[in-house]
C-alpha cells in the first residue's frame, strides 16, 4: 500500500481518482459478471475444437488427397487474391489517401462496402458482373473466351473481392500518415512521384503494407460465401478448405474438425505475427 | 545601388540572365500574403531574418516549387521556374534547387551513403556511381565513416551536415536553407556555425540561408533580407543593418534603441511615441553622411551602451538628450546589466553592474537619461522613401 500511495502522492490528481476508487484495477460486479461471460462464450468454442478435435486420427486425416488438394487450392488461391490485391489495392489506397476530387468520400464508402456485406451477397453480385450472362461476364465470354465463375481464377475472383478492402483500409491508413516531409524533401531531391511511392512512402509504410497483406490473405483464406455462390463447390479446382469443412460436416464430421483445426491453427499464426500492432494497448490500427 | 536606404533593391533583369536569383513575387493564401521582390548573386549568401509568421517558409517553399507564385516570376540563371503571367512552373522535382529543411528530414530507412546518393539517383545514374558520389560528398563534409549509419544514429550536428551532403549531392543551382542551426543546442550551433559558412562559401550558385537568429544571419550573410509580415523591410549588409536597422523589429534583434519621428526644420525630432531627441545634423555625423530628406520621416538610433543614467537630473552637462524614466527591468548580459527604462522616450541603457549596485537601482527607482546628440543616429525613415 505505501509504494502504492508514493508512487501516486507524484501526480497530486490521481490521488484524487484513487479514493475515488477509479485507479483501482478491478471494476465492480456489474461489468466484471458481462466481461467474464463474453470470455467464455470467445473462448470455449475454440476450447471445443480443441478437446474434440481427433488427435490420433490426424495425420492420417489431412494426408488424403481430397484434403491435400482443399489446402494446396487455399493457399494459392489466398495468395493470388493477396498478389491481385497489392498491385491494384496499394495504388487505390494511395489515391484515397493523397488525391482530392469529388465523390472522394463516396468512393472510399463504396470500395470499403465489401467489408460489411455480407459475403454471399458479393458473391450474387459477382455472379451477375462477371458471370456468363453478367453485365462485364458476357463480354468477357463472346470477346475473349474468358469464364470465371466456377473456375479456380473464380475463387480467386471471389476472395479479392472480400478480402481487398482490408489492405486497402490498412494501406490507406498508413499512407495518411506517413510523413509528408519526407517526401517533400524526395522531390526536391529530384524525385518524381512515382519515385517517392517507391523509394520513400511504400519502404515507410512497410509494417501497415505486412499487416495489410497478411490481414488480407487471412480474409481470403476464410472466405466461403462468395466463393460458394461464385465459383460453387468442385472438389478438384474450386473447393477450399472452409468448403471443404463445409462439405465433410456430413459425411465426415472427423475430418471437418480436423481442416478447422489447420484454420485455426494458421489464424493463431496471423495473430501472433501482428501482435505488436493489434495487441498492444492502445495502439492505433 | 549604394545610395540610401531603398525598401528593395530592384534589379535589372538584362544584367543577371545566366547568373543568379532573380525573385518578383506575390504569394496569396487565406489571411496570409507575401510579397518580395529582390536578388541573389552567384556565389552570394543572402541571409533572410524575419518574425514568425513573416512569409520566410513560404519564400522557401514557393522557391523550392513546392508551392507556386500567385503573381510574379521566380527566374535562377536565366531560366524561368515560375512564370504566373503564362503559367509556367517547373515543380520541385525538377528544379535545380537544394533545399535543407529545419529538421533536415533525412530517410529513415535508408543509410548515410544512400541518403546523399538519393538525388543522383533521381538524375538516373546507376547504384554504383551514385554511391560514389555520394562518398565524395561524404568525405568533403568529413563525414566519410558514417556512411554505414542510419539518420536514427547520428548527433544533431551530424545530420546537419549530412542533410547539406544529400542537398549538395544534387548539384543544385541554387540552394535553400531553412534555420539550419535551430535543432541544433548551442555548443554544437558554435561549433557547427563556421563550418557551414565555409561549405556555403564554396557554394558556386546563390544561398538563401532563413533563420530568426541575428548573429547567425550576421556571421553566415553576405547580405541580409528582412522580412516582415510577407514584405521586405530592409536589405543591406550585415554591417548596415546592424548600424540602421529600419523597423523595431529589427532594432531588438540588433539590440538598438530605435525611435521613429519627424524631424522638424529646428533639428528636433518629435517622436511618434512621445518625446523629443536632438541629433547632430546629418553633416556633422561621420558615420553614413546621408543627403536624405532633413525634415522628413526620421528613424533615430542610439546604442544602449550610449546612454548614460543617473539618479539625480545631470546638471552643467552638455548633453542635448535629458529626460526622466523610472526602471522597470535588469538584466545580466555577460559584463554587463541592461536596464529597461520606461519614459518618454523609453529606453535600453547598458551599464556596468557595479554601477547598478553603486546607484541602488532596482525596478522602479526613478532615473535621468541622458545621449549625446553625437550619439544619435539620424537617418531617413525607408518606409517614407519612395
Amino acid at each position: 500500500m505505501s509504494d502504492r500511495r508514493s508512487a501516486s502522492n507524484r501526480l497530486p490528481h490521481d490521488r484524487g481518482a484513487e479514493r475515488a476508487g477509479l485507479a483501482n484495477n478491478r471494476g465492480p460486479a456489474l461489468i466484471l459478471v458481462p466481461a467474464a461471460i463474453a470470455i467464455a462464450f470467445l473462448v470455449v468454442p475454440l476450447i471445443a475444437v480443441l478437446v474434440r478435435a481427433p488427435w490420433r486420427g490426424m495425420g492420417r486425416l489431412l494426408s488424403d488427397t481430397a484434403v491435400l488438394t482443399a489446402l494446396r487450392l487455399s493457399l494459392e488461391c489466398a495468395s493470388g487474391a493477396t498478389i491481385i490485391s497489392l498491385l491494384l489495392g496499394v495504388p487505390l489506397a494511395w489515391v484515397l489517401a493523397r488525391t482530392s476530387f469529388p465523390g472522394l468520400g463516396l468512393l472510399r464508402a463504396l470500395v470499403t462496402l465489401p467489408l460489411i456485406l455480407p459475403p454471399v451477397v458479393g458473391g450474387l453480385a459477382l455472379l451477375l458482373a462477371f458471370g456468363r450472362n453478367g453485365i462485364l461476364g458476357r463480354y468477357l465470354d463472346s470477346w475473349f473466351g474468358v469464364t470465371l465463375p466456377f473456375t479456380t481464377a473464380g475463387v480467386i475472383v471471389a476472395e479479392t473481392f472480400v478480402a481487398m478492402p482490408f489492405l486497402i483500409v490498412t494501406v490507406e491508413g498508413a499512407i495518411r500518415s506517413a510523413d509528408r516531409g519526407l517526401e517533400e524533401a524526395a522531390a526536391t531531391l529530384g524525385a518524381s512521384r512515382l519515385v517517392i511511392l517507391g523509394r520513400i512512402t511504400l519502404p515507410l509504410i512497410g509494417p501497415s503494407l505486412l499487416a495489410g497483406s497478411v490481414l488480407c490473405w487471412a480474409r481470403a483464406l476464410g472466405e466461403f460465401g462468395a466463393t460458394i455462390i461464385f465459383a460453387g463447390n468442385n472438389p478438384s479446382t474450386t473447393r477450399t478448405m472452409p468448403l471443404a469443412i463445409y462439405n465433410a460436416l456430413e459425411m465426415a464430421p472427423q475430418a471437418a474438425i480436423a481442416l478447422s483445426l489447420v484454420l485455426l491453427f494458421v489464424a493463431v499464426i496471423v495473430l501472433l505475427g501482428l501482435r505488436d500492432r493489434w495487441l498492444r494497448v492502445g495502439s492505433a490500427p | 545601388m549604394t545610395s540610401g536606404y531603398p525598401a528593395g533593391q530592384p534589379a535589372l533583369a538584362a544584367d543577371r540572365a545566366g547568373s543568379g536569383l532573380l525573385v518578383t513575387a506575390a504569394v496569396r493564401r487565406e489571411g496570409f500574403a507575401l510579397n518580395v521582390d529582390f536578388a541573389v548573386a552567384a556565389g552570394e549568401v543572402l541571409g533572410v531574418l524575419g518574425p514568425n509568421g513573416a512569409g520566410k517558409t513560404t519564400l522557401l517553399r514557393v522557391l523550392a516549387g513546392l508551392a507556386s507564385v500567385s503573381a510574379g516570376t521566380i527566374e535562377l540563371d536565366g531560366q524561368l521556374l515560375d512564370d504566373a503571367p503564362s503559367g509556367e512552373f517547373v515543380p520541385a522535382d525538377r528544379r535545380p534547387v537544394g533545399l535543407l529543411f529545419q529538421n533536415y528530414r533525412l530517410f529513415p530507412h535508408l543509410s548515410v551513403r544512400d541518403n546523399v546518393a538519393f538525388a543522383p539517383r533521381c538524375q538516373g545514374m546507376s547504384r554504383r556511381d551514385a554511391r560514389l558520389r555520394a562518398d565524395g560528398w561524404l568525405a568533403r563534409l568529413g563525414l566519410a565513416e558514417l556512411a554505414g549509419r542510419r539518420p536514427a544514429q547520428l548527433s544533431g550536428g551530424q545530420a546537419q551536415r549530412v542533410a547539406l551532403a544529400r542537398a549538395l549531392a544534387a548539384e543544385p543551382g541554387l540552394l535553400l536553407l531553412d534555420e539550419p542551426m535551430s535543432a541544433l543546442d548551442a555548443r554544437t550551433r558554435l561549433e557547427i556555425r563556421a563550418e557551414l559558412r565555409r561549405h556555403l562559401s564554396e557554394f558556386a550558385g546563390p544561398t538563401l540561408i532563413v533563420t530568426h537568429d541575428p548573429l547567425e544571419a550576421m556571421v553566415m550573410a553576405d547580405r541580409l533580407l528582412v522580412l516582415e509580415d510577407g514584405l521586405i523591410v530592409q536589405q543591406g549588409t550585415p554591417a548596415e543593418v546592424a548600424r540602421r536597422p529600419a523597423t523595431h523589429y529589427v532594432a531588438r534583434l540588433v539590440g538598438l534603441n530605435l525611435y521613429a519621428g519627424l524631424r522638424s526644420g529646428s533639428g528636433e525630432i518629435a517622436l511618434d511615441d512621445g518625446g523629443r531627441l536632438t541629433a547632430a545634423g546629418y553633416g556633422e555625423q561621420a558615420a553614413g553622411a546621408d543627403a536624405g530628406d532633413v525634415t522628413g520621416r526620421v528613424l533615430a538610433a542610439v546604442r544602449p551602451s550610449a546612454i548614460s543614467l543617473h539618479t539625480t537630473a545631470p546638471s552643467h552637462s552638455s548633453t542635448r538628450n535629458i529626460w526622466p524614466g523610472t526602471v522597470i527591468g535588469l538584466e545580466l548580459l555577460a559584463d554587463r546589466v541592461r536596464v529597461q527604462v520606461a519614459g518618454s522616450p523609453p529606453a535600453l541603457v547598458d551599464i556596468t553592474p557595479d554601477a547598478v549596485a553603486e546607484l541602488a537601482l532596482s525596478e522602479g527607482t526613478p532615473v535621468w537619461l541622458a545621449a549625446k546628440a553625437t550619439e544619435v543616429d539620424l537617418y531617413a525613415d525607408p518606409k517614407y522613401v519612395a
